[in-house]
């Protein structure tokens, strides 16, 4: 029998209203410039964290909003309490602290030129050290289910997520959607040769349209800029290790996270809040783990479930990510990072059902502050998606 | 039962294995997850768990089902309980 669905967790409820899990205070680069200061300032003040990354010099249109969208979402996400940013120049590093500043979170910006780090460090780690103080006496409170956005992608796929941990992650939207959880799927080219059948699976006729539109432009691109099928890049030579053979059955592997019934209400651009109410979501990303998460972290979900087949390690710095394998191997040899065994499905000492269970239950201890184990183990991928070349 | 291979759907070509590896001349179990039904294949290629088993005798140029779906062509025979795999199938996209 199916057990009773939570309809609560323990969450920080910000300013703005949205709910987060962690209560993260980070030191937030505007540039790769500017990287050595903020671990400089995380290495001063305990609690806080770094976010290096390699972008944020001349970009300019397309490129350059997608790159401001993912590090304004990143603190704008309600997992981060609150936010300090160090820039090399200060006009872009307002254009940051602004953008955050909607929400209503603690935030400050400070720019390096005509200072240098030594002093911007200093002044900055006075600030991350009141917002550590302030940001650790802030207490959990208990919040309504229908408050959670949860995100999902899988990595390292093989034959095992299609038959068992896509499927179980998708037994879990078919629970939660109705009951009002806010959940997110993406990865456009992985889903090749599947996409009519995503298609299908849209609530109304404008999100199948802009389903469509999204998918074709993707392939598009990547039809231009081929040098070969793909193969080894898409499918990944992890794939293929693991007996997935081709692109089209990848994306009927990883269709089945969606469930069977749910249909998704929306497309988002990479790194877009949803705004069409609660209910699924489809984003417009590359399918590459780090990047994928790293956009749907920038949104504002604020917990991540990534099946895996033969052992992809991932974590987001922001958004913690949770890992369920149904490869009996995977889940012996690399325990350590493997928050669900749902091996059992294959031996059929398991039913999906019970599977779903088992993922609403460790989805709500992650929210409620139970670290997974890409937390215990370090793992903050932060990685920004760039779509050409800088000016 | 421990099956020795699962089959998505009834209308599929192919299996996949799920113990650590099947080998020529056994006769592997399968289980159908769409029916719940169970079948059985006499083995003729050792194939490693997590890879397919071709449930029926296919031909170059045939359509491999798999989720009830297309999800690529055969580019080389490969009789019932043979190994599918890159050496024999190939995507119909890119």
């Amino acid at each position: 029998m199916t057990k009773a669905l939570p309809t609560s967790f323990w969450g920080y409820r910000r300013e703005n209203g949205r709910v987060g899990v962690r209560n993260h205070v980070i030191i937030l680069p505007l540039d790769d410039l500017s990287n050595a200061a903020c671990e400089a300032v995380a290495n001063n003040i305990k609690g806080t964290l770094a976010l290096p990354h390699a972008y944020g010099r001349l970009q300019f249109g397309e490129d350059l909003e997608l790159f401001f969208r993912t590090l304004i979402g990143t603190g704008r996400n309600p997992n981060v309490a609150a936010v300090v940013v160090i820039g090399i120049e200060p006009g872009w590093t307002q254009r940051v602290v602004d953008g955050i500043a909607q929400t209503g979170k603690p935030v400050e910006g400070f720019a390096i030129e005509g200072r240098g780090d030594i002093q911007t460090v200093a002044e900055a780690s006075r600030k991350a050290k009141e917002y550590v103080h302030w940001a650790s006496e802030l207490r959990r409170e208990e919040c309504p289910i229908d408050e959670l956005w949860v995100s999902v992608k899988c990595g390292e796929s093989d034959t095992t997520s299609g038959l068992a941990s896509c499927p179980t992650v998708g037994n879990l939207i078919d629970k939660l959607d109705p009951v009002g959880v806010t959940t997110c799927f993406g990865e456009t080219s992985e889903l090749t040769g599947a996409e009519q059948v995503c298609a299908s699976r849209a609530a109304n006729p404008q999100a199948k349209d802009k389903f469509l539109k999204t998918w074709n432009a993707y392939n598009d691109f990547i039809n231009d800029n081929k040098t070969n099928d793909l193969s080894e890049s898409q499918p990944t030579k992890g794939n293929i290790a693991g007996g997935l053979t081709t692109i089209e059955e990848k994306a009927f592997g990883n269709l089945q996270k969606i469930g069977k019934s749910t249909r998704f209400i929306d497309v988002l651009e990479p790194a877009e809040e949803p705004k069409a109410g609660k209910g699924l979501y489809f984003m417009d990303t590359s399918s590459a783990a780090a990047e994928c998460v790293t956009l749907q972290a920038a949104a504002g979900y604020v917990v991540h479930l990534f099946p895996t087949g033969q052992g992809n390690v991932i974590g987001n710095p922001i958004e913690p990510v949770i890992k369920l394998t149904a490869n009996p191997k995977t889940a012996q040899t690399m325990s350590e990072h493997i928050d669900l065994d749902v091996s059992g499905i294959l031996r059929r000492d398991m039913t999906l059902d019970t599977a779903g269970d088992a993922l609403i239950d460790i989805t709500v201890r992650v929210a409620n502050g139970r670290l997974t184990c890409a937390e215990a183990l370090g793992h903050r991928e932060y990685v920004f998606t760039k779509l050409y070349r800088s000016a | 039962m421990q099956p020795h291979f699962i089959v998505h759907d009834a209308s599929d070509t192919v299996g996949v294995v799920v113990v650590d590896a099947v080998d020529p001349g056994q006769n592997a179990q399968g289980w159908v997850m769409e029916t719940d039904a169970t079948i059985a294949i006499a083995v003729c290629d050792r194939v490693p768990l997590g890879h397919k088993l071709a449930l029926t005798d296919i031909k170059t140029g045939d359509t491999l089902l798999k989720y009830g779906n297309d999800i690529g062509k055969a580019v080389a025979d490969v009789p019932k309980g043979g190994y599918v795999h890159v050496h024999n199938a190939k995507t119909k996209r890119w």
